[in-house]
Parts: structure tokens; C-alpha cells; sequence
């Protein structure tokens, strides 16, 4: 799809194209092509030296149980904001879709945990959990349950999942109920005369039709929990207690950042930047049919 | 007996119920998403004592305004102690120049891609389109290493440049400019408005709906920004409110100054949510347009 119209010059749409291609190249690519290059290379423990030593630094990473640790943590932890997150969102934008009064009202009160920062939001959950000031986490300890995420890596990854699929609700919602909305009315209403029940009807009409909006939103809280709860883990756990909730992207920046540790930190980004390209690659190519080029 | 009108009975008990079910499950929905926030509201309206025994009532209490107050002037925290005022201007100033630059730029590489044929549009076209693959998660290190190069740590130009750079934003624009009939480029040009013109008084005006859309969502992708900032600031004086709020919590201690991290908290937290309760048109529309 192209215009048939052009305006004529080369300087102006390469001035137009400049800023943002400056931007770009400097702090994009030319640090993603130093990641890959770094990733390739070894520093000796005073940083004197560097040598290359091909995919060394990958064999490393993929072999430290450490990393594989992360690895298991990011499966466990994605997996679960995704699903609690698309659940819960997908089970309000049912009801929220039904000819209620004040729908909007609901609609309106569901949908600003959107604007929460993922740290902020790590903050609010905090503050209800916390072993000895948090009003639930003291209700649970009055009630006989152990609770305190700070010593139990289980209630600890239970805590980020929540407070991080919280904020995801929001996202979900609003698609959904977009998704919801678009299905037409006399479909439902000819399985009705059918004789399907409510739920019957949802699964087998409704959810069906939704799919495509069900998978654009897989991916992208997939994307959400591996790359945006950077800061509700950073806020709340510090991956910890021990490693229980250092994920993949938690570790690239421990390692880099704390510990310094470029070639490896540069492998493990590399094996996340494949990560998000596929993920992306994937987006586009099932999901996003609007987009032509 | 099923007569039609035991029927018709029976039907409308089913859509009351319904109904009566959907509140039900909408009330609990809202409630479970305002309970954080309600007991954050709480809990910065009494004093530290009070929430450090573990009594976080359920009711605000009366000491909202000196907790705001000492939030806002002095900050709080026993680690970590920078005024909110300050930290909420530097989140503003990284907010709106994130907002805004990237709709600037986006708009103007977009209006070149699609108004113009020139060699290597295509490829340009593609380099911006791959930062979408790019996040900064993934290039922490070396990201960091070229802000240092150029002399931009500690800087609002370090902290907001990089982040203006948007592949979305162009690919919605450009979607849009798709959009815009040829004969509107054919009579501009046959009046005699140049290209400059034709995208100041005709282009902008137009996408006047799309730019608010975006400036929505990227207020709000700016303001909470977490990484970025807490690798490229360490100035105290520039910290932002997000990253100013997270340190102030530092290991979780029950003896922090709770009443004031929590009014920091509902500082952080009211211009996004207000940009979006009150935008929330805009808000939708953009979500769903530029899909992330």
C-alpha cells in the first residue's frame, strides 16, 4: 500500500528522517551490535586483556545452573502473570459487556491500574503483604499460615505474579471488551434461540470469535512479564529470598550492572534480544494483519 | 406445565439473575483492584507509629496533611530522603519530553517515508521499524556505556534522548498518512503550498486526534519509566518520583517512615491515573491503536 502523489526533494525528507534515525543508530543498533560483539569476547579477571573467544561465553551461560535457575523462574513467572492477567481480564470483560446500568462506571474503575508504574505497583502490594505491617500478611499470620515473602521464595514469586499481573488486568480488559464488543449480536442471539446455555454459548461462540484477540494479548503480556516487571521485582524482591524470583532480565542486569560481568551479561542479553525478535517476529506476522509494508 | 408464559417468566428470572451475577462480579473486580490503592490512601493519612505496630485501620485518618506535607518538602524513609516536590518535577520533565519528542520525531520520519520517494526509504524505513526488537532491557550494558561516552550521565538529555526514538508511534502515524486521500497532496500542490506547508497546515491539523491519543499513552509510558533511570541517574537531585519512591521502601523494614513512603506513593501514582481517568477516550483510543 504506497500513495500515488509524492512530493519532490531529497533534502527535506532526509532532514525529516535525520533525528530519528540519529537516535536510532546511537542508542539502539550501535549498542545492540556491541552486545552481540561483546558477547563474543572474554575480559581476564582485571580487565587487562580481551580476547575472542566465539560462542564460549553462550556455552558458559546455557551451562551455569544459575542462568538455567532464571530460566525456570521466567517460565514460571511469565507464564502465570499471562494467564492470572488474561483470566481475570477476560472473565470482568464478560460481565462488563452485559447490558447493565452503570457499565461504564465499572468500565472506568477497572481500567486506571493501567497508569500504575509496575515499581509503584510493587509498592501497593508491599504494603498489603508485608509479614508484620501488612494488613493481609498479618491477617495470614494471625491465621496460622507462615506467611513472609522476604524469608519463602514461593510466597515470594507468588507476591510478584499478583502484583504484577494487577497492573496487566487493566490492558487485557480493554481488549477484550473491544474483542467483546465487535462480536455481532445476532450470532449470539441465534445460538440462543438454539437453545445454547450462557455458558455454553460463551465457549463455544464467543471465545472462539476472540481467539485472535485472546493471542495478540499472549504475546504481548508475555513481552509485558519477561522485559516490563523489571520493576516490581527490583522494588520487591530484589530477585530474592536466595535467587527465587531473579528472572532472566533481573540476572543480565546483576550481572552487569552489580557484578560486571560483560561478557556473560552481553551473552545473556544477546539470548533475550533473539527472545523479544521472535516474539515480535511472531506479533506481526499472526497477529498484526493491519500493518502492511 | 410449560405454558408461554411460565416461560417468559423463567427467562426473565434468568436475565435478572444474570444481571444481579455481573454486578456482583464487577463490584468484587473493582474492589479487589481499589483495595491497594484504598489501604495506600489509609495508610498515608496516619502516623508512622501507628502502621509500624502492624494497625493499618481500615479509615483514612487525620495526619493526610503534615504526612503530605513532609512527603513533598523534606521525603522520607530512613535511607533515602529526597522531597517529592522535586522528584515529581524531574518525572514530569522526563514525561513530557519522552511524549513529546517521540510524537515530534515519529511525525516527521513518518511524513518522509510516506510523502516522499528517495533511495533507501525502505531501509530506513526498517531500521526504525527494528528498535521495536530493541528494548533497552536487552542492551543494558552497552546502552549505558555510550551515555558515559558521550559525556550524558546524569543529564535530562541521557535520561530522555534515548527513549524517543519510536517505531510504534511512526507505524501509527504512518498508518494514518496512508490514509489521507491523494487529491488533498494534488490540490495542495496545485495551489501552490509546498511540502513544508502542506504538513503544517493540512497534515497536523489532521492528525491533531492521533497525536492526543499517543500523548496519552506516552505520558504514562514516560512517567514510568523504571530501568532507564535508575542506571543513567544517581544525582539525588534528579531522581525521578518512580525510582525515588522504590528506594525509599529499600529492604521492606517495618521501622521505615510508612505514613510518608505511602503519600510518596499516591504523589507517584495521581498524574498518570488522572491522565487517564479524565483522557480516558484518548486513552482507549490510543491503546487500541497503536496495540502497545
Amino acid at each position: 500500500m504506497d500513495r500515488k502523489v509524492f512530493f519532490k526533494g531529497r533534502a527535506l525528507p532526509a532532514l525529516f528522517l535525520l533525528p530519528q534515525l540519529a537516535v536510532t543508530l546511537v542508542f539502539f543498533i550501535w549498542p545492540a551490535a556491541q552486545a552481540v560483539w561483546q558477547s563474543l569476547l572474554q575480559q581476564d579477571a582485571f580487565g587487562l586483556a580481551t580476547e575472542f573467544v566465539g560462542l564460549e561465553n553462550f556455552a558458559e551461560v546455557v551451562a551455569d545452573p544459575a542462568w538455567r535457575g532464571a530460566a525456570a523462574n521466567t517460565a514460571v513467572f511469565a507464564s502465570s502473570v499471562a494467564f492470572l492477567a488474561l483470566a481475570v481480564a477476560l472473565f470482568l470483560a464478560v460481565q462488563a459487556d452485559k447490558s447493565i446500568r452503570g457499565a461504564h462506571i465499572y468500565r472506568t474503575l477497572l481500567i486506571w491500574p493501567y497508569a500504575v508504574a509496575p515499581a509503584i505497583a510493587a509498592v501497593l502490594w508491599l504494603f498489603l503483604f508485608h509479614p508484620s505491617i501488612g494488613l493481609i500478611g498479618r491477617a495470614l499470620n494471625a491465621a496460622g499460615v507462615a506467611w513472609n515473602y522476604q524469608l519463602n521464595g514461593n510466597q515470594a514469586m507468588l507476591l510478584v505474579v499478583v502484583a504484577s499481573a494487577w497492573k496487566q488486568v487493566s490492558y487485557n480488559f480493554i481488549f477484550f471488551l473491544a474483542g467483546l464488543q465487535s462480536i455481532p449480536k445476532s450470532v449470539l442471539e441465534a445460538a440462543a434461540i438454539d437453545g445454547a446455555r450462557p455458558l455454553r454459548r460463551f465457549w463455544t461462540v464467543v471465545f472462539p470469535l476472540l481467539s485472535p484477540t485472546t493471542f495478540f494479548l499472549l504475546v504481548v503480556n508475555l513481552v509485558y512479564a519477561f522485559f516490563d516487571t523489571f520493576g516490581v521485582i527490583h522494588a520487591l524482591t530484589k530477585g530474592g529470598p536466595g535467587k527465587a524470583t531473579e528472572t532472566l532480565i533481573y540476572k543480565v542486569y546483576v550481572d552487569g550492572v552489580d557484578n560486571l560481568n560483560l561478557g556473560s551479561s552481553a551473552a545473556q542479553s544477546v539470548i533475550l534480544m533473539v527472545l523479544v525478535i521472535a516474539l515480535t517476529a511472531v506479533q506481526f506476522r499472526f497477529v498484526e494483519r493491519r500493518v502492511h509494508y | 406445565m410449560t405454558d408461554d408464559a411460565t416461560l417468559a417468566r423463567r427467562a426473565l428470572a434468568r436475565q435478572r439473575r444474570e444481571r444481579w451475577l455481573a454486578h456482583a462480579a464487577l463490584g468484587l473486580g473493582v474492589l479487589v483492584f481499589a483495595f491497594p490503592i484504598w489501604i495506600t490512601l489509609v495508610g498515608s493519612t496516619h502516623d508512622a507509629a501507628t502502621i509500624g505496630r502492624g494497625d493499618v485501620p481500615l479509615l483514612p485518618g487525620n495526619q493526610g496533611p503534615e504526612n503530605f506535607a513532609i512527603a513533598l518538602g523534606e521525603g522520607g524513609g530512613r535511607m533515602h530522603t529526597s522531597p517529592a516536590a522535586g522528584m515529581l518535577l524531574n518525572s514530569a520533565i522526563m514525561a513530557l519530553t519522552i511524549a513529546g519528542g517521540k510524537i515530534a520525531i515519529s511525525l516527521l520520519s513518518a511524513y518522509a517515508v510516506v510523502f516522499f520517494r528517495f533511495p533507501l526509504r525502505m531501509l530506513a524505513f526498517w531500521t526504525i521499524f527494528l528498535t521495536l526488537m530493541l528494548p533497552v532491557e536487552v542492551r543494558i550494558i552497552p546502552t549505558y556505556q555510550v551515555i558515559v561516552d558521550l559525556n550524558l550521565f546524569n543529564t535530562y538529555t541521557g535520561l530522555t534522548l534515548p527513549l524517543i526514538a519510536s517505531a510504534t508511534a511512526t507505524l501509527l502515524f504512518r498508518q494514518f498518512f496512508l490514509t489521507i486521500p491523494d487529491e488533498y497532496v494534488e490540490a495542495a500542490k496545485i495551489d501552490g503550498a509546498g511540502p513544508l506547508r502542506f504538513f503544517r497546515d493540512i497534515l497536523l491539523p489532521l492528525s491533531v486526534t492521533n497525536i492526543a491519543a499517543l500523548g496519552v499513552i506516552l505520558f504514562i509510558y514516560g512517567w514510568n519509566q523504571y530501568l532507564w533511570p535508575l542506571l543513567i541517574i544517581n544525582d539525588r537531585s534528579m531522581e525521578t518520583i518512580v525510582v525515588g519512591l522504590a528506594k525509599m521502601i529499600g529492604s521492606g523494614d517495618s521501622q521505615n517512615e510508612w505514613n510518608t513512603i505511602m503519600a510518596t506513593a499516591v504523589l507517584a501514582m495521581t498524574p498518570p491515573v488522572l491522565v487517564v481517568v479524565l483522557m480516558q477516550r484518548w486513552f482507549i483510543k490510543g491503546l487500541t491503536e497503536t496495540e502497545k
